[in-house]
């Protein structure tokens, strides 16, 4: 047994590919058998990778686990993000110019929307200075700008750890949620996925949440998602901190 | 050779890298702002250009649409290595303001997309 975990982890990259390939492999078949392709086999595949990660435990997943690590690699910024300029290859250029300035128009306001709410929970939940108001309204935005943000004004661990968590939720709901709401909420075409990029942010969960959906959307929301992080990381420590500051003195 | 693909597609990110980063650290944060997005526009310009001068052989163009495919998988083994215990357990605060956040963003999504449309409409 510790043969074989031994050569698992020495070849982690390798096993994750044969890992997701059977994790896929079975949503797939599941999709198809139990939901009639109701519920597509990538959102299966990817909330089974979800459980697996709960389960799994550690800070890092099933990753945490011996054996599994190659799932990080895999999955890993690196990874992803390469996977996810690749997916450029299906956009046009023209489709965007079409977005034009509303796409950056969503990347403000959906910053600010997300800042000010979170935020005022957390204000409403016993976290008043403007420090933690500031991070707790970053992680709103993603899990990358919150943490940016509670470095930048000097937050305490505890919120920035609460910061992390509420990007991955949001990250985790957005995933779970995009494939039964993209409907309703119009997402059929380069436009839409780009202002629901730009709006929602959170790159791994629009990103995967579209995948799900209708895979030729996936670069228009990857694109203007990514810049959503960007945007957050710009505005929250600074323009927006220092307006919640004057607010709460 | 579907090397010269990846070839390419490996040179897009790096440099949207250098751009995010070099942006991030001259506004003095410690962080890579839109490397990414700088990446995929510099390759959806490129494949454009490429496009039209017609110079793109498909061998070339098959081994970026590879990555593409994998996108998938790579997402799957990204949400399996998610601390997703330490997300439920960062309490009340962290899931009320998860939940509410992405309500609310979602609730914004049909009112620009409409606006957009109605806008692009006009114009037509």
């Amino acid at each position: 047994m510790n043969e074989l975990v031994g050569i698992l982890d020495k070849n982690g990259l390798v096993f994750a590919f044969m890992l997701v390939g059977l994790i896929m492999y079975l949503s797939y078949i599941v999709s198809k058998k139990l939901t009639n392709h109701k519920i597509p086999g990538a959102a299966i595949a990817i909330s089974v990778g979800l459980l697996l990660a709960y389960f799994g435990g550690g800070e890092k997943g099933l990753a945490s686990v011996p054996a599994f690590t190659g799932l990080a690699l895999l999955g890993g910024s690196m990874m992803r993000d390469f996977a996810i300029v690749s997916t450029a290859m299906g956009a046009s250029f023209s489709e965007i110019k079409k977005t034009g300035w509303i796409g950056l128009f969503c990347l403000v306001i959906g910053t600010v929307v997300a800042f000010v709410i979170g935020g005022s929970i957390g204000y409403a939940m016993g976290y008043r200075d403007a420090k933690s108001f500031a991070t707790i309204g970053g992680g709103a935005c993603t899990f990358i700008v919150g943490p940016i943000t509670g470095g930048a004004v000097g937050a305490s661990s505890e919120v920035i750890a609460i910061s992390i968590a509420i990007g991955v939720i949001k990250s985790v709901i957005v995933t779970i949620s995009t494939p039964f709401l993209a409907k309703r909420m119009g997402i059929d075409n380069p436009q839409s996925a780009m202002i629901f990029g730009g709006i929602v942010g959170s790159t791994s969960g629009v990103s995967a949440g579209l995948a799900a959906t209708d895979p030729k959307l996936v670069p228009y929301g990857a694109l203007t998602a990514t810049f959503h992080t960007a945007m957050g990381c710009l505005l929250c420590p600074s323009i927006l901190y220092f307006i919640v500051n004057y607010l709460l003195h | 050779m579907k090397i010269y693909g990846v070839a390419i597609l490996a040179g897009c990110f790096l440099i949207g890298h250098i751009i995010g980063d070099a942006l991030g650290r001259s506004l003095h944060m410690n962080g890579n702002l839109g490397g990414v997005g700088f990446a995929m526009l510099m390759l959806i310009l490129l494949n454009d250009y490429f496009k039209k001068k017609n110079i793109l052989k498909p061998e070339t163009e098959s081994g970026m649409l590879f990555w593409s495919t994998m996108y998938i998988p790579v997402v799957i083994a990204m949400s399996a290595s998610q601390n997703v215990k330490a997300a439920l357990s960062g309490g009340w605060v962290a899931l009320l303001v998860g939940i509410f956040a992405t309500i609310a963003c979602y609730a914004l999504v049909p009112l620009i997309s409409k606006y957009a449309q109605n806008k692009s409409q006009t114009k037509q």
